[in-house]
């Protein structure tokens, strides 16, 4: 009776213990939201952290699928085969013109580059980094990286596939990072629509086709307009090329853009010498000086 | 007879396969699939684990470790810290509470369940993700990935279902 009555006290205590611990868990939890809001440092890091700690288990996972993405390609491929060979006959034509204007058109800027002493951009160093992640969630566009600071990445970096603009590197670990997709919903990027060369800012919001925000002045801005980066903000080199303007709807306009999220397996993160759209790492503070040292 | 050092490991290895499961479900979302359309919408399969082994075998994974599996999950996907492991901590509580409901019932009413525990789960997740940006998600996609979770639901718990009766048959 008396030992009965033992085993009933400690499996209340139990209980109690057990329903203590998950309330401290919600606390934990909602604690670390609050944390995370106030951006401090040391969250940044653990994220990186166990992202990288993840990334050689990502990266082997990632490669039969994208064997198996090429396998399926390369039949479909077969399948098109007529109709496509058709389309870049087509298409051929057209660029062959193009080449001929843009050869003109070369030779004629190297001319004027020349007349007024133009200092060449310098050419921008790069990583080719596999993509080892794409975070297939309604929350947010982002892919984890198998490159990190190890091997010269740095936050805020442009990211591009081919010669379109990606996004921008939101996070760095030793050999993975994250990169901000240009639609996800903190993702802002300054740009010119080409044609008018009228500024804006591309806000991305969790859909496939980010917004034209904060439009300079009232320009005539048409469907199948391009976009490219402008300059302002330092954040990206001008005229990487981001995509076309889809759809104006009750003064919405829509971005299309050029890179298709399914068919990234390699992008090049690129330093272009700039700060980049977020700020480095703080500079070092400067060293303290201690007396007597100081000759 | 006390068990030999060798059985006494090989139930400790059998019984960490939940958790390794979840964890494996929760790097699978992570693949990139090449798949058209799919990115943006994938199931939530991390939270299928939780909720099945919360109610087949809630002793080896019990809340804490689905707080973990969450918090992964939030460094994985990138959502703020806390929003997913929150989640999964609740989905874990409420169904582990609710386990005797489940159990020698149908597998309509564990889909049906798992159904409203899931919205309720993905609503928590984008209220809180909405609070923290300071704008609202759009809604369709979360709606769809609602969707896609729900529908893989039967398939996932085949497969959980077969690793149970293969590995963790004795306890």
């Amino acid at each position: 009776m008396k030992q009965s009555g033992a085993a009933g006290r400690l499996a209340t205590l139990r209980l109690l213990v057990q329903r203590f611990a998950f309330l401290s868990l919600i606390v934990g939890a909602v604690a670390l939201m609050i944390l995370g809001k106030a951006d401090i440092l040391l969250i940044e890091r653990t994220r990186a952290l166990v992202a990288d700690a993840l990334a050689p288990l990502l990266d082997a996972m990632a490669r039969p699928a994208a064997t198996v993405a090429q396998i399926t390609d390369s039949f479909h491929e077969l399948a098109n085969l007529r109709a496509e060979n058709a389309r870049l006959k087509d298409e051929n034509v057209r660029l062959m013109h193009w080449q001929t204007v843009a050869r003109r058109l070369d030779s004629e800027n190297v001319v004027l580059h020349e007349q007024l002493n133009v200092i060449p951009d310098p050419d921008p160093a790069f990583v080719t980094a596999r993509v080892i992640g794409d975070l297939g969630s309604a929350f947010g566009h982002s892919m984890l990286l198998g490159a990190g600071s190890k091997d010269g990445v740095r936050k805020g970096q442009a990211v591009l596939s081919g010669e379109a603009l990606v996004g921008h590197i939101a996070e760095v670990g030793l050999r993975s990072s994250r990169l901000l997709l240009l639609t996800d919903i903190n993702a802002r990027i300054p740009v010119l629509v080409e044609s008018t060369r009228t500024r804006a800012i591309l806000v991305g919001d969790n859909s496939a086709r980010p917004r034209l925000n904060y439009i300079a002045g009232s320009p005539t801005i048409s469907v199948g307009d391009r976009v490219v980066t402008a300059a302002s903000g330092g954040a990206f080199p001008p005229g990487l090329p981001i995509g076309v303007i889809s759809s104006i709807t009750d003064g919405i306009i829509r971005v299309e853009p050029f890179i298709q999220r399914h068919r990234l397996e390699f992008v090049s993160v690129v330093d272009f010498g700039l700060g980049g759209i977020l700020p480095f790492e703080r500079p070092p503070p400067p060293e303290r000086r201690r007396r007597g040292r100081e000759e | 007879m006390k068990p030999s050092v060798w059985v006494k490991m090989d139930t400790w290895v059998r019984h960490l396969i939940p958790f390794g499961v979840t964890l494996f479900l929760l790097l699978l979302t992570a693949v990139p699939t090449h798949l058209p359309g799919l990115s943006g919408i994938a199931p939530m399969l991390p939270l299928m684990g939780v909720y099945y082994w919360a109610i087949y075998r809630p002793d080896l994974l019990p809340a804490w470790l689905a707080f973990v599996i969450g918090l992964l999950c939030d460094i994985v996907d990138g959502t703020p810290l806390g929003v997913i492991g929150l989640v999964m901590l609740l989905v874990q509580g409420v169904a582990a509470s609710q386990r005797k409901f489940f159990l020698g019932k149908s597998f309509a009413v564990t889909w049906w369940a798992f159904g409203l525990l899931t919205a309720g789960a993905i609503g928590l997740a984008w209220v809180l993700v909405s609070l923290i940006l300071g704008r609202s998600i759009d809604p369709t996609a979360v709606i769809f990935e609602y969707l896609m979770t729900l529908c893989s639901f039967p398939l996932l718990t085949w497969a959980l279902a077969r690793t149970q009766m293969a590995f963790l048959r004795d306890a």
